[in-house]
């Protein structure tokens, strides 16, 4: 039966799979519900996709569950993440009429699991306001935000601020994002599945037939960024690096691969500008993957020499720790959660212009072995913060501290 | 003969206060209307469980802070020169440390409007203790056992304990007083060792070569 763990435990080690059962036995039973806005695309549905399997398995009667709306509640909730990042986002009345409507919908088809759960996580703004409609509630609330609120645009964080003050806790990806709440401010940095399909080890003969397929020359390097298309992400200023780095490497090509998620209404438009920039390059792939592309996205981030993520804001920046387990060194935007991973001349470099990155790109592709050793670096970094094994003890932690009211010590002998 | 040693293991899971300072003077105030003593704990203690490639020179955060992102060298080396083992309790550490900060801001070269583009960030930590289900029964075994633990164990065992234990020491100088008086040379030689300024790996390396020392020249 515990077959999940004990694959963890090869890669983790016994220790750590010991400890998240310690940890859950004094849940086993419980009823555990998460909920959040898509079931396919960005890191949050990845990410539970990966946990809840794993909570069950330790005994926990874990659920998930996916809130529905029309097109006017993405457009508003849309509205409220790029505002968290800090955009000047005006939202009319009538789009967070929508929004609270909605929820109050989603919480009435709930409202029974919502209720005799023990403990809820909320996930994001967009099911934010369940807890309010949920006047009945048994257990423990918690919200937890995958975005970089560090600077948010004022007037949406205070609508949307009411809404949380109610939870038992709530959860931050890093301590820069973390807004003052009347409860405890849990810092969890979010993780990767090494056994999943995204991360998981690949045959060469797989990763030949997926440059076959994209065009791509092994013998050339190959430039990686794979994230929606967004402009947080700023794929247009990885355009203008790459461009600036070709200048010295003519051989150099760029894959800009991703997704859409379903609750993001603006990527067709990011995507059609990147295109349009892009301007025809026959050395520049852009790649509009399905939801279920992880096997390729695998192996683009594996034949990429450099990756690259220059966001502009990043909550996390998932695929930057999925790089750095492929032992790549990775060239990401100096903020959020790519400070926490990318340690500057470390594991890869910290840049604040598309002509950082250019300089970096060129530094890396004449010293050769520097790729080899940031890359080792980093995937044992990764190894030790940023696998789900430790996501799953930290929020294991969290549940037992919420439930038990402790301040401090948390002992499990 | 006492109890068995129990070899724990911890890991810890961090809390942020919601505060921050983006100036000296603010860090200084936050510290002044502060009595959470685990915020000195996290700032001071909590770093060695902590990931890093970069500054061991700089054990604390408040020194790491004032030299990445203040660039204040001088204030740097003060705060890094503190030794939190030197405090028994941490409202006294925190009071050194705003007596280092008051110093440096009365200093007539000191800049008041330095405004770091990354504030220093107020945290505190819960700890959770696993237990291993190893258990030493006699000082020999010791060595052997020492060389195997986690960096959590010895996290738990020799800097944890400062705040558990009655005479604020590591768990195994207390554990071996317990058996008997004639190892009062090995838990002053234990007690001896500078937690403050080695990483856990280390702290385990120094460990084990007393340990193994004392018992290769048989026994107490």
């Amino acid at each position: 039966m515990a077959e999940m763990l004990d694959n963890y435990a090869m890669v983790a080690g016994n220790d750590v799979i010991n400890h998240l059962r310690q940890l859950a036995e004094p849940l086993k039973g419980m009823k555990v519900i998460h909920v959040n806005s898509t079931k396919e695309g960005g890191g949050v549905a990845e990410i539970l996709h990966n946990l809840i399997p794993l909570k069950q398995e330790l005994g926990l009667d874990a659920v998930w569950h996916v809130i529905s709306g029309e097109s006017e509640f993405y457009q508003c909730t849309k509205k409220m993440h790029n505002a968290l990042q800090g955009n000047r986002e005006v939202i009319s009345e009538h789009l967070l009429n929508i929004y609270e409507q909605t929820n109050q919908t989603n919480f009435e088809a709930l409202r029974n699991d919502l209720q005799t759960a023990d403990i809820v996580f909320i996930h994001d703004p967009q099911p934010a306001p369940l807890l309010d409609f949920c006047t009945r509630r048994k257990g423990k609330w918690i919200w937890r935000c995958h975005i970089d609120a560090s600077h948010p645009y004022r007037p949406v964080w205070k609508y949307l601020r009411r809404f949380i003050f109610g939870y038992d806790a709530s959860i931050w990806s890093l301590p820069d994002f973390a807004r003052p709440m009347p409860h405890p401010l849990y810092i969890i940095p979010p993780s990767i599945d090494p056994l999943s399909d995204k991360n998981c080890e690949l045959s060469p003969e797989e990763i030949d037939m997926i440059c076959t397929e994209f065009q791509l020359y092994r013998n050339h390097p190959i430039l990686v960024q794979i994230s929606r298309f967004d402009r947080f992400k700023d794929p247009v200023g990885v355009i203008e690096s790459y461009r600036l780095a070709k200048v010295f490497n003519p051989r150099l090509q760029l894959v800009l691969a991703g997704g859409g998620a379903t609750d993001d209404p603006e990527g067709a438009e990011v995507l059609a500008e990147v295109r349009s920039s892009a301007n025809k390059d026959a050395d520049i792939h852009i790649l509009l993957l399905p939801p279920d592309a992880h096997r390729t996205v695998n192996a683009l981030q594996r034949v990429s020499d450099i990756t690259l993520q220059k966001s502009i804001r990043e909550g996390f920046g998932l695929t930057v720790t999925e790089a750095m387990w492929k032992g790549k060194p990775v060239i990401g935007g100096n903020t959020g959660g790519i400070r926490r991973q990318v340690i500057n001349h470390h594991t890869g470099f910290l840049v604040n212009t598309p002509e950082g990155a250019a300089l970096r790109i060129r530094y890396l592709l004449t010293h050769k072995d520097k790729i080899n050793e940031m890359g080792t670096k980093a995937r044992a970094y990764v190894r030790e913060n940023f696998l789900l094994t430790r996501h799953l003890r930290e929020y294991l932690s969290l549940m037992l501290a919420v439930i038990r009211g402790t301040r401090e010590r948390i002992e499990l002998y | 003969m006492a109890e068995p040693f129990a070899v724990l293991d911890c890991a810890l899971i961090s809390v942020a206060t919601g505060e921050n300072a983006h100036t000296l003077r603010e860090l200084r105030d936050r510290l002044m209307n502060t009595d959470d003593p685990g915020i000195m704990y996290y700032h001071f203690w909590d770093a060695m469980l902590r990931p890093r490639f970069v500054d061991p020179e700089f054990q604390n955060d408040f020194s790491a802070w004032a030299w990445h992102d203040l660039h204040d060298r001088r204030l740097a080396e003060r705060l890094a020169i503190v030794n939190p083992a030197d405090f028994h309790y941490m409202d006294d550490l925190r009071h050194k440390v705003i007596d280092v900060i008051e110093d440096r801001m009365e200093e007539p070269d000191f800049n008041p409007l330095i405004h770091v583009e990354y504030p220093f960030f107020l945290m505190r930590s819960q700890i959770v203790v696993f237990d291993t289900g190893i258990r030493i029964e006699h000082p020999e075994e010791m060595p052997q056992r020492i060389e195997k633990m986690s960096a959590g164990s010895i996290f738990y065992h020799f800097i944890d304990s400062r705040r558990r234990t009655e005479s604020g020491e590591n768990d195994f100088s207390e554990w071996l007083r317990g058996i008997n008086s004639q190892y009062t040379d090995l838990t002053d030689k234990i007690a001896a060792i500078d937690p403050y300024f080695n990483s856990l790996t280390e702290l385990r390396n120094q460990l084990a070569t007393i340990l193994k020392a004392q018992f290769a020249k048989g026994g107490a």
